[in-house]
């Protein structure tokens, strides 16, 4: 790992300073995907900024019928929190299997959701609640929020504040986890909420998708059986040793049934 | 050069240390304490597991800084002062749950993170899902499952000692 700066500001707007002042700084939330990239080589920022003593980027609240998380809230306080187990349970769930128990204790929902690994469970799960991204100085939905592989539409001294989750009336998820890293092959989150009814995809492809299909066919009935016939097409899906984009569009509509069963 | 200051079991130390510095190289090679073991390097296999209040993490994938004013517990720590193993150490050695060692301080770090997370007790399977950040490559985890069932019930007041591992 080269090294660099580290700064470790306490609030938002010395956060955003030291980054506009520096375009090679990058902010660091729990690090757990940032540090292994750094000890490969795979990037060299001057400075490490890092967001953990910025305390109101912190925390979970219930706001009329939304959820609120903050970006720093770490996924093992998703995955507890008693306020998203009863608004949004399958959100709680997904979190609970995300990495192993000492990721979920430093990773962050806003580090992995800026992030945007095609593999990443959140963006699917933003995706289909119709989650707000409330930054240091705009608000964005999430069909304009994730721009594709690695890639958001967050400035490079912009700052993800908080997450913003409308509580569905019913919402669901199911992923096939690669055997040997556990990374998503294909997960799928459905939920019928406040952007109606929502199919997005993970792991599958280059970013997180919508499928349009799976939704229509859910609008008329809501069951597994109903998306049982629903046919992914694999164009521009991930092909790699891990399996092909014919396998991958075939998971989508086995892991849209299962999503359909977990929402019940 | 920056300072990091943290307390490690129970001992507040300052040291200077690059922004690179990882806690684990902290620990291993200023604090010569070298319980705390670097498997895999990347965030995968656990032989590096050590507490930072109270919660488990991977000390190969945590900057020294990051740790500043922070308390860390490392295997070193968990023993009382007179010798006396903490509970999960004791059902280590009591059901042979290791065989090189190597991933032992991890196991035990993560298992007693696990064992206070879940007051309500924990099944055979919770056990082997809860130890998902650890890879033991000698043993086949059977003992190492035990082991911390066992611990459980000491840490959680249900038995005074740790149950035989032969009856």
């Amino acid at each position: 790992m080269y090294d660099f700066a580290y700064h470790k500001p306490t609030s938002i707007a010395d956060a955003v300073k030291i980054l506009a002042a520096d375009p090679d700084a990058k902010p660091v939330s729990g690090g757990h995907t940032l540090l292994p990239a750094l000890k490969h080589r795979l990037n060299q920022p001057s400075a490490l900024v890092d967001l953990s003593g910025i305390a109101e980027l912190r925390g979970i609240k219930r706001e009329g019928d939304t959820i609120i998380i903050g970006a720093m809230t770490r996924h093992g306080e998703v995955a507890t929190s008693d306020i998203i187990k009863s608004a949004i349970p399958a959100l709680a769930h997904m979190a609970s299997t995300i990495g192993d128990t000492q990721v979920r204790n430093r990773g962050t929902m806003g580090g992995s959701l800026a992030n945007n690994d095609p593999a990443a469970d959140y963006p699917a799960a933003a995706m289909a609640l119709g989650a707000k991204f409330q930054t240091d100085r705009r608000t964005l939905a999430a069909e304009d929020f994730f721009q594709g592989m690695f890639t958001t539409a967050l400035e490079p001294d912009e700052l993800l504040i908080a997450i913003h989750f409308p509580v569905p009336k019913k919402a669901g998820y199911a992923k096939l986890k690669n055997p040997a890293s556990r990374y998503s092959m294909c997960g799928v989150f459905v939920a019928d909420g406040a952007a109606g009814i929502r199919v997005a995809v993970n792991g599958a492809g280059p970013g997180v998708f919508r499928q349009e299909a799976a939704e229509a066919a859910l609008s008329a009935n809501w069951s597994p059986e109903a998306v049982a016939g629903v046919k992914q097409d694999p164009d521009g899906l991930n092909s790699d040793i891990h399996g092909s984009a014919e396998y991958r569009a075939h998971l989508v509509t086995v892991m849209t049934k299962r999503a359909v069963l977990d929402a019940g | 050069m920056p300072q990091v200051t943290l307390t490690v079991n129970g001992t507040t130390h300052t040291a200077e240390v690059e922004g690179r510095t990882l806690l684990v190289e902290l620990l291993r090679e200023t604090l010569r304490l070298t319980g705390t073991h670097v498997g895999c390097d990347t965030s995968q296999c656990g032989a590096c597991v050590v507490h930072i209040d109270g919660e488990s993490v991977k000390s190969c994938t945590t900057l020294a800084l990051q740790a500043n004013g922070a308390s860390v517990t490392t295997i070193e720590g968990l023993a009382s002062a007179d010798g006396k193993l903490h509970p999960m150490q004791e059902a280590f050695r009591e059901y042979h749950a290791l065989q090189c060692g190597f991933c032992t301080p991890g196991m035990v770090m993560s298992a007693i993170d696990l064992v206070q997370k879940n007051p309500q007790g924990l099944s055979e399977h919770e056990i082997r899902e809860g130890l998902e950040g650890n890879i033991c490559r000698c043993t086949g985890y059977h003992n190492i499952v035990k082991a911390i069932a066992a611990a459980a019930d000491v840490m959680h007041g249900k038995r005074a000692e740790i149950a035989p591992a032969m009856a």
